[in-house]
């Protein structure tokens, strides 16, 4: 056995920007969908009556904060559906699946690689929005916001666990998919589980006060290492390249046993 | 975050001659660079290959041939530890093949698949470049640079792999498999798809390889190809029909055999071949062109042209009756008693 090699993990993560910044449709419907969320926190922060309270504008404000949990949650998925599949398709994976890259490397790199942007545009929102409400709003309503720490906490800490839950979805479907469209498709399922989490908190049925966001955030973080690791253990080399499932061996020596989950 | 694999030690020489890289470093040449006995690989109720028993010298350039579906991808993919087998063993570089030995095996060979299977918006720099981090070469940019010159794509070297034609594409999966300087490379249809010129720049540098002792295992539907460059073959049709030096197959399979052509038919040609003590057997298949099998060619020549003159025949000419490796491949997979499964 051999452990993690980081160096292997940093080659995928680095030629998977280099495969993204060339390929400008990636990346612009990347970047376009995250600003459709960032419209409705903006109007909130402009109709808010003028003779509100503080705890007036929240009712305005908050609900549309944390519908900004839905880039994190929404926009990685189809892509992190087309990691595997894509090589796949372009037949590069049998080559790429002859080195020595182990498939947890191969499944690190690759979702750090769509975590990356995810986050570096999650928070990118983050900051425009907030730079708007300073920029913009009331002093009600700047209070309204920027006195709700627990809600920015929550931004901030669920929005990478909540990207890693939808990249592994992603993912498995991605390595079990055949078809590039059913894996966008099943890949897009990935953020009902966190669109169901974001309406709890939305609708107040629990309200994101800094103990329930650890609780969620800790809860996220043990279903995201599970889940990452199923889907590299999914990643059955032998599957990847003939499309079969590895036959039981016949083999009593363990000489060659377990190849199929190398 | 540990890189603790023995196999994984990252390259520190520049050459893909070096025998100190990554690839070298634990060869015994005593031993044989492949070793594969009774491995069989069954998907559901299909075998794609069955009891397949061979070995392959350091340095040999081993042909692997056979029809489409015989067998052949799967073998490669077997041994280059992408299949888990069946049942069998295998010893690939040195190392038995086996899921612990999975990244260490892979260390050491170079497998290139029939498609290239390239980045196509990565340069043909970039491509390479990833391929020697994934075998972790440090210092890959004099290794890159060597791999180029090899193929002759030096000049192309920042073109992205997507604006190539098929053989240049060719060509950048061939340099792939010397980034991580094996000991043994797997080559699945290296020339398909190539024009003349270009197909025989690859069997050059096979040869080069070969003197520079890497063993390759070459698959191939071409027959002179695999005739000029390798030193021994096997014929596959799922189950291994033979494995031999291509002359050495010849001789094997088809009888020593004279063809004899005279200008008009013989009169008696039963009587006449009967008298001669060296033919075996005989048979005409035209007039005037008679195919005899001897035990003995040298031996059998002269006393053949004697009794052809002798009878009054007008002789055109005698000669030996050449099989080449086609012939031998043909009479093999043709064979119905072992039809593929």
């Amino acid at each position: 056995m051999t452990g993690f090699n980081s160096a292997r993990f940093m080659a995928v993560v680095k030629k998977e920007m280099r495969d993204y910044r060339r390929k400008r449709s990636i990346v612009v419907t990347m970047i376009i969908l995250p600003f459709m969320f960032l419209i409705e926190p903006v109007v909130a922060i402009f109709i808010v009556p003028a003779s509100s309270s503080v705890a007036g504008a929240r009712n305005y404000v908050v609900l549309p904060i944390i519908y900004l949990l839905l880039i994190p949650s929404i926009m990685p998925s189809t892509v992190a559906a087309f990691t595997v599949l894509g090589e796949r398709e372009q037949g590069t994976l049998e080559p790429l699946l002859t080195t020595p890259i182990s498939q947890e490397e191969f499944i690190a790199g690759k979702a750090a690689a769509v975590l990356l942007p995810t986050m570096v545009l999650s928070y990118s929102i983050y900051a425009l929005f907030l730079l708007a409400a300073e920029l913009f709003a009331t002093p009600v309503v700047s209070s309204a916001i920027f006195d709700q720490g627990a809600l920015l906490v929550v931004l901030i800490v669920l929005a990478p666990l909540l990207a890693c839950w939808s990249i592994a979805v992603g993912m498995a479907v991605s390595v079990r998919a055949n078809d590039i469209r059913v894996a966008q498709q099943l890949g897009s399922l990935a953020s009902i589980p966190p669109v169901v989490l974001i309406l709890i908190l939305a609708v107040g049925v629990l309200h994101p006060t800094m103990s329930v966001a650890l609780i969620f955030a800790l809860a996220l973080l043990a279903i995201d290492v599970r889940a990452i690791r199923i889907v590299a253990h999914m990643m059955n080399r032998e599957r990847l390249v003939t499309g079969s499932k590895a036959s039981p061996t016949r083999a009593t020596t363990g000489l060659v046993g377990r190849l199929r989950n190398r | 975050m540990t890189s603790s694999a023995a196999g994984d030690q990252p390259a520190t020489s520049s050459s893909p001659s070096t025998s100190s890289d990554a690839g070298a470093t634990s060869r015994n040449d005593n031993e044989p660079a492949l070793v594969v006995k009774g491995l069989t690989k069954i998907f559901g109720d299909r075998t794609a290959f069955s009891d397949v028993s061979f070995e392959v010298a350091h340095g040999e350039v081993f042909g692997f041939l056979g029809p489409n579906g015989a067998g052949k991808t799967t073998t490669v993919r077997t041994l280059g530890t992408l299949i888990a087998p069946t049942s069998g063993s295998a010893i690939v570089a040195g190392i038995p093949l086996s899921a612990e030995n999975g990244v260490e095996i892979r260390q050491r060979i170079a497998i290139m698949p029939e498609s290239p299977g390239l980045y196509n918006r990565l340069s043909v720099t970039e491509n390479l470049e990833y391929f020697a981090a994934l075998f972790g070469l440090q210092h890959p940019a004099s290794r890159i640079e060597e791999a180029l010159d090899a193929v002759n794509l030096a000049d192309r070297a920042h073109d992205l792999c997507g604006g190539l034609s098929k053989g240049l594409r060719q060509r950048v999966g061939l340099a792939r498999t010397l980034m991580n300087d094996p000991q043994v490379m797997f080559l699945d249809e290296p020339t398909s798809g190539l024009d003349p010129v270009a197909a025989l720049e690859v069997h050059n540098l096979i040869n080069a390889l070969r003197q520079k002792g890497v063993t390759i295992f070459l698959t191939t539907h071409r027959l002179d190809e695999a005739e000029k460059l390798c030193d021994r073959v096997a014929i596959l049709n799922t189950s291994l029909r033979t494995v031999g030096r291509p002359a050495d197959l010849r001789t094997q399979l088809f009888h020593n055999a004279l063809i004899v052509r005279t200008l008009a038919t013989l009169k008696d040609p039963a009587s006449l071949f009967g008298g001669i003590a060296d033919i075996t057997d005989w048979h005409s298949s035209e007039p005037g062109r008679y195919e005899l099998a001897v035990s003995d060619i040298t031996r059998a020549a002269p006393v053949i042209v004697r009794a052809l003159v002798g009878a009054g025949a007008d002789v055109l000419s005698i000669g030996e009756d050449e099989h080449s490796l086609e012939d031998v491949y043909l009479a093999l997979v043709n064979e119905t008693s072992e039809a593929p499964q």
